[in-house]
């Protein structure tokens, strides 16, 4: 049977068919939906885990304990992970190991554009690379294979475009959910010196057996294909970016590698004495270009092409071929400028009255990662700096010690629940063990925002959406030694303002959680009769609720603000705001 | 949480040499929230029962925010590049607009450009920073010389009477289906398997379907 599927939709079908039995991720674009779709084949085992380390942790667990694991992340999360990956490297596995890493090029939702096919040569595992939804699968599945039988945990490279490309899937049957038996075994799983340096041998010897079994043995090993059409242009690539080179040039041989890492040297070698001119395309980094030109063979490509951002069809045909590019029917130039649509906080969304508020109170904002992070945009403008995931608090602590405490009179950090529990709370150990004085805003909206709403250890919901334990923050802060703890709730801005610069002044660290669930969310829906409505003859027109720009409160002619029922989500911000009296709860039922 | 459970799709079921020879590139520029993603999927499932290849390419994360967003959607015997390049999508859907001028260096010479007449203000315009530009149908048309047709439709008001303001994508789809050879059970029998979780909406999706088809003929 034949379904469209999303690039991510393919691998959780893939690991479906391949008999996985475990799957651990942290949520990350683009590659959240291979676990959230996950979910719908109940056989397997599934879960969010605190952070990608963990998640690849509880893999490398499940393998080493006989089955096929799986663990999913964006390419920044890899970073995370890449300690127990490194050396789950020379342990190599039971049951079948994947690691899966999905690279942004063009950053749609990310704040780097690493290249993670540097990671499969650090860590010395192989790494395959799909191109569309059919090969997400079919690697995928090899993967496993070669997992078991090289001994080896595979990382999976997924790519913006095929993860969130939707294209044609034949489906298969799944195998059985097999449990290899564990054998006690130490020299194999206990990485101390005296183990890990047999290992390492291991570990190199294996790389060099699957490269060479990856020239050798293209269909069900390397999985590469070979187009041999004019000799005079040769292209090596893999990938989104062989898409890209199919379209733009027909008549060129191909050669589209499968298995990206260890390279083929010997299948490279023989395509290029067919080709004039070879030319290695590749987005990102010149990974393979530089491999390939360590080979002592001639080739181009980052001379011809960007390192930064997507590539395109025309891209390709500009730098390759004398061939014109299509042109728009439309001609842009004598067009209007379209005003740009950036993405903003949601009618009703929770974090607004906070970042009001330190607006407001003028403050020094170490941000982190999440939807809060638009808390950097105007109208807010209400943050300094933004790193990774967790840095707010760290950064926080540097400012105060760089300082000898004079800048936590005035610096607060702003960090979410789920970025909290993701590696906050370690920092926050750090700066209390440390003695630190900041400020530390937990942003708790009960749950995952920015990624698409999933839950976390402070939801009470699991993956499934049973329940499930949740941790209560105000008692794992003052658990690990915060002795300033306060609770409140941002649609009272005001009071957010007074409470924060209370807590500026002690010289102890003080946590304040603004506690209010994400609009977007059942909980964190308003009661259609409580949205605002305008009373016009109290409305002065100051502007004030304007300017907190919210989707649902435009300006009118009058410049007065108009209410769109069909967004306003009742949280009453525009409310406490005004200080006329003017807005009011009251929008009719329905 | 996002239901990712595609249902599944029916098998090809034309005959129609002509159909199959069918290539399309679809573009659906739109405002996250207003249905495009729904939308490219329908169109993918369309292409399945025409036997033919097809990708759709959706944007994620941070545009579902009241960002602008786009979706491409392309269909032929083989499709590489899920991307739509400038200058070679035959239809421009746009679901607001502003997203139609932003888009519009998509179309080709020839194609066809339906604009919902919907007006979604984006954060400058609202502070004031920005004009929302005037007459955006108008300039369009002649920016395009009389090389394309380009059409403006009150897809709003028709998924309003349909009886849902998010039918809106269902509406754009139906316009455009005028237009293409495809027949209209393909279109039909594609709406009921993609709303095949939620049979409520069927009815008022088809409604919503057929009043896009009304208000092009
Ligand atoms: C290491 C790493 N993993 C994952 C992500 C993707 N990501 C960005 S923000 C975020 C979570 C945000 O959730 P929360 O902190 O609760 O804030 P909210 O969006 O709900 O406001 C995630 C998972 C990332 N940027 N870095």
């Amino acid at each position: 049977m034949k379904q469209i599927l999303l690039g991510n939709e393919a691998i959780a079908r893939g690991a479906y068919e391949a008999g996985v039995k475990l799957v651990s991720s942290y949520p990350g674009t683009p590659s959240t939906e291979i676990t959230e779709s996950i979910v719908q084949y109940e056989r397997i085992y599934c879960e969010w885990a605190t952070n990608e380390k963990v998640g690849a942790e509880v893999a490398v667990g499940a393998s080493i304990r006989g089955a096929r694991a799986l663990t999913c992340m964006k390419h920044v999360g890899v970073n995370v992970a890449a300690d127990p990956l490194f050396t789950a490297s020379y342990i190599g596995v039971n049951g079948g190991l994947v690691f899966v890493a999905a690279d942004d090029p063009g950053m749609h939702s990310s704040q780097n554009e690493q290249d993670s096919r540097n990671y499969a040569r650090a860590a010395k595992v192989p790494m395959f690379e799909p191109s569309d939804s059919q090969e997400c699968k079919d690697y995928l599945k090899k993967a496993y294979e070669i997992s078991e039988q090289y001994d080896t945990p595979v990382m999976l490279r997924l790519h913006t475009r095929v993860s969130h490309s939707r294209s044609v899937v034949e489906l298969e049957d799944p195998q059985d959910i097999v449990i290899r038996p564990y054998v006690k075994n130490v020299d194999k799983y206990v990485m101390m010196p005296g183990m890990a340096i047999k290992r390492h041998v291991i570990v190199e010897d294996r790389m060099v057996r699957l490269a060479q079994d990856s020239s050798a043995d293209i269909d069900s090993v390397g999985l590469h294909t070979i187009t041999i059409k004019s000799q005079k242009l040769g292209i090596i690539t893999a990938g989104a970016a062989y898409q890209y080179v199919a379209d733009a040039l027909p008549d060129a041989s191909i050669l589209k590698l499968g298995m990206i890492w260890p390279l083929p040297q010997d299948l490279i070698r023989s395509f290029a004495s067919k080709v004039d001119r070879l030319v290695i395309v590749e987005e990102l980094d010149p990974f393979l270009e530089t491999e390939i030109k360590a080979m002592g063979l001639i080739c181009e490509g980052k001379s011809l092409f960007t390192l930064q951002g997507e590539y395109s069809a025309k891209m390709i045909r500009t730098a390759l071929t004398g061939e014109p590019n299509p042109a728009s029917v439309v001609s842009q130039e004598i067009l209007p400028v379209a005003p740009a649509r950036p993405p903003v906080m949601c009618a009703g969304c929770p974090h607004k009255g906070l970042f009001l508020a330190l607006s407001r109170l003028r403050v020094q904002v170490t941000g982190d990662i999440g939807c809060y992070t638009l808390g950097a945009l105007p109208p807010m403008a209400a943050m300094d700096a933004c790193v990774c995931m967790g840095a707010s608090i760290g950064m926080a602590h540097g400012f105060d010690k760089a300082t000898d405490g004079e800048a936590s009179t005035h610096t607060v950090s702003v960090i979410g629940d789920s970025t909290f529990m993701h590696s906050g709370v370690t920092n926050l150990i750090n700066a209390v063990y440390n003695q630190s004085r900041i400020t530390v805003v937990i942003l708790d909206n009960s749950i995952t925002g920015m990624t698409g709403h999933q839950q976390n250890p402070t939801t009470g919901l699991d993956i499934r959406l049973r329940s499930a334990p949740s941790i209560n923050l105000e008692e794992l802060c003052r658990s690990i030694g915060v002795t300033s703890i306060r609770i409140l709730d941002p649609v009272d801005s005001r009071l957010c303002q007074t409470v924060i610069r209370e807590e500026l002044e002690k010289d102890t660290v003080s946590v304040v959680i603004a506690r209010r669930p994400c609009a977007l969310i059942p909980v964190g829906k308003g009661k259609k009769e409580d949205r605002t409505v305008v009373n016009k003859d109290k409305c002065t027109a100051c502007g004030s609720c304007i300017r907190m720009m919210c989707p649902a409160l435009t300006e009118g002619p009058d410049k007065k603000p108009i209410i769109d029922w069909d967004i306003c989500n009742a949280c009453g911000l525009c409310m406490n705001l005004c200080a006329f009296g003017a807005l009011t709860k009251g929008g009719r039922k329905s | 949480m996002t239901n990712h459970v595609s249902p599944p799709v029916s098998p090809a079921k034309t005959t129609d040499k002509s159909l199959e020879s069918l290539r399309m590139n679809i573009a659906l520029a739109g405002v996250g929230g207003q249905g495009t993603l729904v939308a490219g999927k329908l169109l993918g499932t369309v292409a399945i029962k025409l036997g033919l290849d097809v990708k759709v390419s959706e944007v994620h994360g941070m545009s579902q925010r009241g960002g602008s967003v786009i979706t491409y959607v392309r269909m032929g015997s083989k499709v590489f590049s899920p991307i739509i390049e400038a200058g070679t999508a035959d239809f421009c859907l746009a679901f607001e607009e502003l997203e139609a001028l932003r888009w519009s260096g998509l179309l080709k010479t020839s194609g066809t450009m339906i604009i919902n007449s919907q007006k979604i203000r984006p954060l400058p315009v609202l502070m004031g920073k920005a004009q929302y530009p005037q007459e955006i149908r108008s300039v369009i048309e002649s920016a395009a010389d009389g090389k394309a047709r380009i059409i403006e439709i009150d897809a709003l008001a028709a998924a309003l009477t349909a009886g849902s303001p998010r039918a809106v994508n269902m509406v754009m789809l139906g316009a455009l289906s005028i237009f293409t050879d495809i027949p209209l059970d393909y279109w039909e029998e594609s709406v009921m398997e993609v709303f095949a979780g939620k049979p409520k909406l069927i009815p008022i999706n088809l409604q919503a379907f057929h009043f896009g088809r009304d208000l092009v003929r």
